[in-house]
């Protein structure tokens, strides 16, 4: 990702609420790519899955730095939207079975 | 564009930022080839007539040889080439309209000759993924990468476009820092 800039702690109105679960079958992972920001990365994910700005933070900065992170578990159907409504925002997402 | 700022509180919040005509014709001409490039992925999988008695469109199953549409129209999964294709035709409709509808807004609301522009929050989402397509789009044709410095080598045949991607980044990474405030 490029850019990074400081950004003032604060919270995004959810648009879902959701919780990431360990022992369920699929997860959403993000991949790392040169053009997204970081500043729009944390946001998408803030307001996606309605993640604190902390949390969200931290996930953006594994994908950053690890090239990926898994950004929401659950069961097939759920995972599908969530990477389509990831796709819409342009972040770079597939789905896979949890490891 | 000087970046922008927060007018307003509450229900009356906005995001309000102004365009030079230069700035306008380049970001209009940027969402313009957008929905071309769309448009024309569409025009080549036109609907059948099962998807228009049912309204349930298909997309194609595989994904696009031009590396530009298949960075906006990704693929669902890398592990199962059959769930992909899958995925990919029953998405990539809804996908491709969500984008093209997201760049229209734009253009609806930014004046050809540029001028000011005041966005509520909802609209600052909506501006944010076209800009964000539009880098997309522009980055992947320029071959962009992340050690990338912000200072373009003028002997690089890429300079004139890379100069209007880094003033795409300033314009999208300056609204997700106003739209966080609201």
């Amino acid at each position: 990702m490029a850019a990074p800039l400081p950004a003032p702690t604060r919270q995004v109105d959810p648009a879902v609420t959701e919780d990431v679960a360990s022992d369920v079958p699929w997860q959403a992972i993000v991949w790392n790519d040169p053009v997204n920001l970081m500043s729009y990365v944390t946001y998408v994910l803030q307001k996606l899955f309605g993640y604190p700005e902390q949390k969200a933070t931290a996930l953006m900065l594994d994908v950053h730095h690890k090239g990926k992170a898994a950004v929401s578990a659950g069961d097939k159907e759920k995972i599908e939207a969530d990477v389509a409504k990831l796709h819409a925002a342009g972040l770079w997402a597939t789905m896979q079975r949890s490891s | 564009m000087n970046g922008w700022k927060k007018s307003g509180r509450g229900a009356k919040a906005r995001l309000v930022g102004t365009f030079d005509a230069q700035e306008a014709a380049v970001l209009r001409g940027l969402l313009d080839e957008v929905r071309q490039m769309l448009a024309k992925r569409e025009a080549d999988n036109p609907a059948d007539e099962l998807a228009v008695l049912t309204g349930m469109r298909t997309g194609p199953s595989s994904r696009p040889s031009d590396r530009v549409l298949a960075r906006l129209l990704p693929d669902f999964t890398t592990e199962d080439a059959d769930l992909a294709a899958g995925l990919r035709s029953l998405h990539e409709p809804e996908l491709i309209e969500a984008k093209d509808r997201a760049a229209a807004e734009v253009l609806g609301g930014l004046p050809a000759g540029g001028g000011r522009v005041e966005l509520t929050p909802a609209q600052g989402d909506v501006w944010l993924a076209a800009l964000n397509d539009v880098r997309l789009a522009l980055g992947t044709a320029l071959d962009v990468n992340e050690e990338m410095s912000d200072d373009v080598d003028p002997d690089d045949p890429r300079a004139a476009h890379l100069g209007i991607y880094h003033w795409l980044t300033f314009v999208q990474d300056g609204l997700v820092h106003a739209r966080m405030r609201v």
